[in-house]
């Protein structure tokens, strides 16, 4: 294995100086989280940074309540401890339910809410350093095409990638809108989700808004009463332990059967969390009842381009969506 | 033959090393550290058929800790033999993508590591061919097919009788390759000294790998030792050996010091063997009433251009069932692909997943009950060898499975049956393997100080091999378990046979309880009285297995599935999972029911879930981690059970037992399949049955 250096920051401001100053150097510098997915690619050769920057000791290990009746969760807050908090799980029910969907109880012990949302794909040529893959070596191509692709992206995807995003809990973060907390070089700034991660277009090879020594450090969720009805659900070839093939975060607001607001994102169909914008406003104010679900999925799903062999993920994802929705319904 | 009395035999008794392997005092061949110990890593080719044209060692020999780089221009000659698997960097050809090229030895294991991803090797490509297809015009007739069985058998006119059959099934299925994946990946340490080579090997056959590496290194087999205590499974993979024995032998010798090579996760998916994907035509002919007329099995099945391996998919439909016309073929094509083994069931996995949907196919076409559509087809003899059968009890497994698995009453009518959000459906399968017996040695010794030590070089894959013996070994010396010490896993004990064919058992066990017996007549003679040097006896079956009568000789069962399958999403979720077995006698009914619900957790992986996906333009196997090759975890396998039926057949071996380590898996699938078809409607002809192949079915 390449040799690296490992620094192990003690404050904010000095994590971000150590981090930029290795990428100054040309060597490479990242951040250390649990290391549940940068280790792997660093073993495979995907990415191997002459710098690592352990944060894990910086304060950022709390789930705090903000005024409005959000909550602020720091970014080193482990995948295990975000599902097992009891506000999570009381204000926003389908983001416990996603990250306990997501990997194995051993890896949420380790992963961190920050390394989660920096995920890379799963798609087998990224991962594989003896092809071609314009989101490790820009330009050097895309076989997913023409390969294998069943369960890559079928919206928002380019020419130059077809990769999905692989997080459970991205996905109703994306929905909630949550904002990202970073501390840059340039000091610190809010990114709002969906908007941190990026569609491929003709730059794949970065997955985030992201710049160089960027440091993610909380992740705010604001205040959604009505997330307390609020649901995901993962559709997935093993029954643990597996990548989505399509999942969906949604919460309703419903008023006299009608649905007065709603949430609705989708995971394992695009390069990012994606929000479903279009679906969310066709329900507005329209009844709650399965043939406006099926209305509504249809429309966001309109715009969906698949590959041949993932086109079973668009009649897929707008199974999903309806039955999700009308579960959220008949939810007590 | 006589069936011996025994007070162990039949117990559950408790693994004799699990506090070994529990405490981690077990020694896997990787935790082996002989002094000066060097580390290989090996690099794989990149091109798919081809020749290396120059391999640049310069850039990576003057790296920190590196010692060596081996290549096919200075590697150590090999004798030729005409395994070309093992044969390894003698020439330049490369015959896949994957296969190893050269090889770097390092002093730490990150060191080679790093040598191995920067060693910068120069192909001349040629295009390749890596697609398995039944019109594929390579395709060819192999001499024979695993182990030693006919490629092709025919018996009466089975195309008339088709053409005159009342009902015809005719439909092709598909199983994709598939990776063994053992928890312990394969790995060898190797050692030269004055008395020749020390091979620490993660092996299913110490002997097999003696016999098998000695002439490579034009060594005698008494100057090879091969040390294999404990394995961490296997499932055919470790059967026979692969390039990573004879390469870490090979580094040893050419950098004279102790040579450590393990292969990774990835590198298993290239290197070690897999099961061939197949393409399987059947066709059956019955009148209105389901007794057929004709079975027609047909398989095409790929190797490589590098050794053939042709694997038996159809030869278990030679035995199955009655008909009086029949046929059976084999088809090979040679491709730029990894070399295919054996894995679990080789033949009787793939052939009887094909058979068994083609019986629920006809039993749906007859409007009959698919465990009396097969009861009305059993044969009275082996209805193509002419043989008696020693025992055959498939139709009381058919018959005891279904009572128990609450089978009466079966509403036929595909896709009516709804719980929540689920379509239920349930499904029946056949479940079959031969009994092998292989010659074995054993030797059994009276200690001075009181106890017993047998010794054969057997395997314990995990299996419970060690502790079987141990009770068959008590038994024959009548004293208790405890006081019999079971050394296997090592060639310098007496020669044993593979741990394959599920013959472990009936093979090892013959010869320990032989060796047993023969000490103890020595002892008798002696009137008991121990030498001070201790008394030892030896058999060797080779004799007593010649003498076997020729009989029909195979294990039955009868697998029963429940599935549910999601409406919205096509998700298949396997609810309960009951298989019948009639394995002759059971030695151990606690490893017993861990192999046959292991087969059947293993036969639910290859329903829904194992696929190895070929990436034609790259010509190699893609999803090579466990991320990606999904096997069955936990949360997939709910509520297996398995019982068995008491057999009693003196026309198998002295302990009256046949091989139960891979029936569990034969015929799972199907009725896996079988379920879905019960539940949706949607006949899924291609493993695995995944949500796609249904959403796009249109449930």
């Amino acid at each position: 294995m390449r040799p690296f250096a490992y620094e192990r920051a003690t404050d904010v401001r000095s994590a971000v100086a150590a981090c930029a100053a290795g990428t100054a150097d040309g060597a490479g510098a990242v951040y250390l989280g649990g290391g549940t997915n940068l280790v792997d690619l660093m073993r495979l050769g995907v990415v191997s940074p002459g710098v690592l920057v352990d944060v894990t000791r910086l304060p950022f290990d709390g789930i705090e309540e903000t005024a409005g009746g959000g909550l602020l969760i720091g970014a080193g807050v482990r995948n295990s401890d975000l599902a097992a908090h009891p506000l999570v799980r009381r204000r926003y029910p389908m983001l416990a339910q996603a990250v306990v969907a997501g990997a194995s109880g051993q890896i949420r012990n380790m992963a961190t809410v920050g390394g989660n949302l920096l995920q890379r794909t799963r798609c087998s040529y990224f991962q594989d350093v003896s092809k071609p893959c314009n989101k490790r070596v820009p330009g050097s191509g895309c076989p997913a095409r023409r390969g294998d692709h069943r369960n890559l992206a079928v919206i928002g995807q380019s020419e130059a990638c077809v990769a999905t995003h692989p997080s459970d809990m991205a996905v109703p973060l994306a929905a909630l809108g949550a904002v990202v907390h970073i501390e840059g070089p340039g000091g610190p700034r809010q990114v709002p989700m969906p908007g941190f991660h990026r569609l491929p277009g003709d730059a794949p090879e970065r997955d985030t808004v992201l710049e160089p020594g960027d440091l993610v450090t909380a992740v705010e969720v604001p205040p959604l009463p009505f997330a307390a009805r609020s649901r995901y659900r993962k559709v997935r070839d093993r029954v643990s332990f597996a990548f989505a093939v399509v999942s969906v975060a949604a919460a309703l607001d419903l008023e006299d059967g009608m649905v007065r607001d709603c949430r609705i994102a989708l995971g394992g169909v695009a390069h990012i969390p994606w929000r479903a914008d279009r679906a969310e406003s066709a329900l507005r104010g329209s009844p709650a009842t399965e043939a406006a679900f099926a209305q509504a999925a249809a429309e966001e799903l309109a715009m969906a381009t698949p590959l041949p062999h993932n086109a079973f993920k668009v009649p897929l994802a707008r199974n999903v969506v309806v039955r999700t929705l009308l579960d959220l319904v008949e939810a007590p | 033959m006589t069936t011996v009395a025994a007070p162990y035999a039949g117990t559950a008794l408790d693994r004799v090393d699990g506090p070994e392997k529990v405490t981690g005092r077990a020694r896997y061949a990787y935790e082996n550290l002989p002094a000066d110990l060097a580390y290989a890593v090996v690099v794989q080719a990149t091109v798919s058929r081809g020749e290396v044209r120059a391999v640049d060692a310069d850039s990576v020999l003057q790296l920190p800790g590196m010692i060596a780089a081996i290549w096919h221009e200075n590697a150590p000659r090999l004798a030729p033999v005409e395994d070309a698997e093992l044969t390894v960097l003698q020439s330049p050809r490369v015959a896949y993508r994957g296969q190893v090229v050269a090889i770097v030895v390092a002093e730490t294991l990150e060191s080679a590591t790093e040598a191995a991803r920067l060693l910068r090797v120069d192909y001349r490509a040629e295009p390749h061919d890596v697609e398995l297809r039944a019109d594929h015009p390579g395709m060819y007739r192999p001499d024979h097919v695993n182990p030693n069985y006919a490629t092709d058998s025919e018996l009466g006119d089975p195309d008339t009788a088709l053409a005159f059959a009342s009902v015809v099934v005719d439909a092709t299925y598909t199983t994709p390759a598939q990776h063994h994946n053992p928890i312990e990946p394969h790995a060898t340490v190797a050692l030269w000294d004055a008395d020749g080579l020390t091979l620490y090997d993660a092996t299913q056959s110490a002997s097999g790998v003696r016999a098998t590496i000695a002439p490579l290194f034009a060594l005698p087999p008494e100057s090879v030792r091969v040390i294999s205590p404990y394995v961490g499974g296997g499932f055919g993979g470790k059967g026979a050996p692969h390039a990573q024995v004879v390469l870490a032998a090979l580094a040893a010798k050419q950098v004279g010091r102790p040579v450590k090579l393990a292969a990774t996760r990835r590198q298993m998916f290239a290197v070690t063997g897999y099961r061939t994907p197949t393409v399987q035509r059947v066709r059956l002919g019955a009148d209105e009433d389901g007794r057929l007329s004709a079975i027609v099995h047909e398989a095409f099945e790929q190797t490589a251009t590098i050794k053939e391996f042709a694997e038996q998919t159809t030869v278990v439909t030679r035995m199955m069932y009655a008909a009086p016309h029949r046929r059976t073929s084999h088809r090979l094509v040679r491709l730029d692909v990894p070399i295919p083994t054996w894995m679990r069931a080789p033949g009787e996995t793939p052939g009887m997943f094909a058979l068994e949907s083609a019986m629920d196919e006809l039993a749906v076409a007859c409007g009959i009950d698919p465990v009396e559509l097969r009861v009305r087809n059993e044969p009275t003899i082996d209805p193509e060898r002419g043989l008696p059968f020693s025992s055959r009890n498939l139709v009381a497994c058919l018959r005891e499975g279904a009572e128990r698995f609450g089978w009466a009453g079966r509403d036929p009518e595909p896709g009516v049956r709804r719980r929540g959000r689920q379509l239920i459906g349930t499904g029946v399968a056949s479940s079959t393997y031969p009994v092998y017996r292989l010659p074995s040695q054993a030797s059994a010794r009276a200690e001075p100080g009181g106890g017993f030590t047998v010794r054969i070089a057997a395997a314990d894959i995990g299996t419970g091999a060690r502790t079987v013996l141990t009770q068959i070994a008590a038994d024959a010396l009548r004293v208790p378990p405890a006081q019999v010490r079971m050394e296997v896993g090592d060639s310098a004990l007496p020669r044993a046979s593979v741990a394959g064919g599920s013959s472990g058992t009936a093979s090892w066990g013959t010869a320990v309880l032989r060796a047993c017996e023969a000490l103890m007549a020595a002892l008798h003679r002696r009137s008991g009285d121990v030498p001070p040097g201790g008394l030892e006896a030896s058999a060797d079956t080779a004799e007593e297995l010649r003498s076997q009568r020729p009989l029909s000789r195979h294990a039955y069962g009868a697998q029963f599935a429940e599935v549910g399958v999601d409406l919205d999403t096509g998700e298949v979720r396997v609810l309960r999972l009951l298989g019948a077995f009639a394995a002759g006698r059971i030695i151990n009914p606690k490893t017993a029911r861990s192999q046959f619900i292991g087969g059947m957790t293993m036969g639910l992986s290859m329903a829904l879930l194992e696929e190895s996906v070929m990436d034609l333009e790259f010509g190699d196997y893609l999803n090579r981690d466990l991320a990606q090759y999904h096997v069955a975890a936990c949360a997939d396998v709910r509520d297996v059970d398995a019982f068995w039926i008491e057999e009693e057949d003196p026309e198998l071996n002295p302990m009256g037992s046949k091989g139960i380590g891979e029936i569990g898996i034969v015929g799972t699938a199907a009725a896996i399949a079988n379920a879905v078809y019960h539940a949706t409607g949607i006949r899924v002809r291609d493993l695995p049955i995944r949500l796609d192949r249904l959403i796009g079915g249109g449930i």
